[in-house]
């Protein structure tokens, strides 16, 4: 073909050419399509802000050689044991029947190297992954799958899922390829069916049962460790609040960007905010209620790099936590993979069916073969390096911005690109004192 | 019998004993005053009395105790119980035995609606009635009920069996009336044995389960959601 003829060919704005597929598809399917990833439409974002850096009247720290503290603790607020972190990146809860057993292992290697946590998922506990966890977080989800009071007092800290930002208001479903023996034993369900996981807790509704609930956790684990309340960004302002009056001692905050191991297209890319908006809104609910450093905030949902880390503190946020990244970190979609991607339709960097169990990085998956070659101590060392990464990078803003402590970094270091950026971070517009939205 | 006053000593004195490997000896609890959490996550197999009435999650996370209340019983009775036996002489509010993986759980009087909501191998015995949902999406174990169930009984169940005597005001989605075999009648009898209630017989209750046609997600199945 030639020049000309490419010219000629106009895709329509409403309908391109990813919308005519879908449209085809669902005419040939009649069901919604069901994915993995997380929302892939451009929502504002961390890339629409930009640090000041030092200048004549703030100076900056020397890179490599002034120290840059990048420790966090969390949840002192009322037990014994809080958490003690060496870097605040966090690995967010995914479960042992999205993930296969080698993956689990390696994201507890991977963190346990950089002295941060890992945490469970959908699905209860593994001996693989407690084994491998020096800090591990157990998920107390709607399903309750796997849920005894055993594991729940082997944690180091205990993190009620109320919600998830790539589905808020949505349950889990694992599709019955991914029910093997052992993910069905582990939950009480016949092997290889489609698992639901339910949307709502079976035992507490609102902020006035959730106190209760956390009490009765805490009486149940002697007061020992910290409960995180964690939410998928909605209303992040009222629920960051309630979370608080419920007695939480961390929230964790999952903006729309989260990943999801298998949820509705249509809920991914349509429901919730993005992660930009909801730590502004969840550290002023923090700030006005007095609680900001005193009920720590962990924000997810498109962490990438040390520069969305730097970010996401500044807002306030006193760790991140990743899921995709870390996935995206021990082998999923790498290139090596190429022939089988082509296989099942797909292109390394953009499979995202990890809904059905055929991942060829052995990551999504319970296929025997296939996770067998996910190696555990080879994806850990991964994981710690790309963390390590994250943590250089983050400390090399913060060093540029004059901080000792990462945590020292605030809304001040930061302009926005765009107007709906300034708007939904609260900072100004570049070039301007105007922060839309606060008046003049 | 070591005697327990909680409006005196608090719930934290008691569920601490209840944490204490080597305690032995029977418990009684005194003023309970509706209070949430009393007798949770226990781990050793004592007789534990509470007499009064009992606030939210009364025997939460249970393991080997046997907890008899004396009175009637705020929500999430017995959630997530993993063995042991809770027994509630009154009513019990909603969502008891919610989650619960093992053990017997036996409301004399009433259960309000959800009962057994997602249970994972307990076995729950009602005297009388139950609310709407019970048994929503309750995966295995047995429900009994001597009394009549609400509306949608059993919606979206799996794999644990329900019996009852009573009406059942409507059926929740894929959940049908079953077969009532020899084999269900004998389990039936030692479930009313066990939970000491002695004034029904088998043979007078009926069978639900799951029909099993929402295994698999599958849009001829769409209507049914």
């Amino acid at each position: 073909m030639t020049d000309d003829y490419h010219s000629r060919l106009r895709e329509s704005a409403t309908f391109p050419r990813h919308v005519i597929a879908e449209i085809q598809r669902a005419a040939r399917e009649g069901i919604y399509d069901i994915r993995g990833f997380g929302a892939k439409r451009r929502v504002p974002d961390f890339d629409d802000l930009l640090f000041l850096g030092a200048s004549m009247s703030r100076y900056p720290l020397e890179g490599y050689r002034e120290t840059c503290d990048t420790s966090v603790t969390l949840g002192a607020r009322f037990t014994k044991k809080p958490i003690e972190l060496k870097i605040p990146i966090t690995i967010a809860g995914m479960s042992f029947g999205a993930l296969s057993a080698q993956a689990k292992e390696a994201l507890g290697r991977g963190a346990s190297a950089m002295g941060t946590s890992t945490t469970t998922g959908d699905g209860g506990m593994t001996p693989e992954e407690r084994g491998h966890s020096d800090l591990l977080v157990y998920q107390y989800l709607p399903s309750r799958y796997g849920m005894n009071p055993d594991d729940l007092r082997k944690a180091d800290a205990i993190e009620i899922v109320v919600g998830q930002g790539a589905k808020p208001g949505g349950g889990g479903m694992l599709l019955g390829m991914k029910i093997s023996e052992r993910v069905a034993g582990m939950r009480d369900l016949p092997e290889g069916i489609d698992q639901r996981s339910a949307c709502r807790h079976p035992d507490w509704t609102g902020p006035d049962d959730l106190e209760i609930k956390i009490n009765e956790l805490r009486e149940i684990t002697d007061w020992q460790i910290p409960i995180y309340a964690k939410i998928g960004a909605s209303r992040p302002y009222f629920d960051t609040a309630l979370a608080v009056k419920s007695g939480a001692d961390v929230v964790v905050l999952d903006g729309m960007q989260g990943g999801t191991a298998a949820t509705q297209d249509v809920f991914i890319e349509h429901v919730g905010i993005p992660t930009l908006p909801a730590v502004r809104m969840a550290v002023d609910a923090l700030k006005e209620l007095d609680m900001h450093r005193k009920v720590q905030l962990i924000v997810s949902g498109g962490i990438r790099s040390g520069a969305d880390v730097a970010k996401a503190l500044a807002l306030g946020a006193d760790a991140v936590s990743i899921g995709t990244a870390a996935l995206i970190a021990l082998g999923d979609n790498s290139p090596e993979h190429e022939e089988e991607y082509r296989k099942l339709g797909t292109s390394a960097g953009y499979y995202d069916d990890w809904q059905d169990g055929k991942d060829p990085a052995g990551i999504c998956t319970q296929d025997p073969e296939l996770a067998a070659r996910l190696d555990p101590e080879l994806g850990g060392r991964r994981l710690a390096n790309y963390l390590s990464c994250l943590t250089l990078e983050t400390q090399t803003l913060a060093r540029a911005c004059g901080k000792s402590h990462v945590h020292n970094l605030e809304p001040e270091d930061l302009v926005a690109l765009t107007v709906e950026s300034a708007a939904m971070a609260g900072v100004p517009l570049a070039g301007t004192q105007w922060i839309p939205g606060s008046g003049y | 019998m070591q005697t327990i006053d909680v409006s005196v000593e608090g719930i934290r004195t008691l569920n601490q004993l209840l944490h204490t490997e080597d305690h032995t000896g029977a418990i009684e609890v005194q003023n309970p005053n509706g209070r949430h959490s009393i007798a949770v996550g226990a781990t050793i197999p004592v007789d534990v009395t509470v007499n009064g009435h009992v606030g939210y999650y009364c025997a939460g996370m249970n393991q080997h105790a046997n907890i008899q209340v004396n009175g009637n019983a705020g929500p999430g009775l017995a959630e997530n119980m993993m063995s042991g036996q809770v027994r509630v002489t009154g009513d019990a509010s909603q969502y008891c035995g919610a989650t619960a993986h093992g053990g017997l759980l036996v409301v004399q009087g009433n259960a309000a609606a959800r009962c057994g909501i997602s249970m994972k191998g307990v076995d729950i015995v009602v005297g009388g009635n139950v609310g709407h949902m019970s048994a929503f999406m309750a995966q295995t174990g047995r429900l009994v009920i001597c009394g009549d169930a609400g509306d949608a009984l059993g919606d979206s169940i799996y794999e644990a069996r329900i019996y009852v005597k009573g009406l059942v005001k409507s059926t929740g989605a894929d959940c049908e009336l079953k077969e009532m075999r020899d084999e269900h009648l004998e389990e039936l009898t030692q479930l009313l044995a066990a939970a000491n209630i002695t004034e029904h017989s088998a043979k007078d209750f009926r069978r639900y389960g799951s029909a099993r046609k929402l295994y698999h997600f599958n849009i001829d199945n769409a209507n049914a959601y």
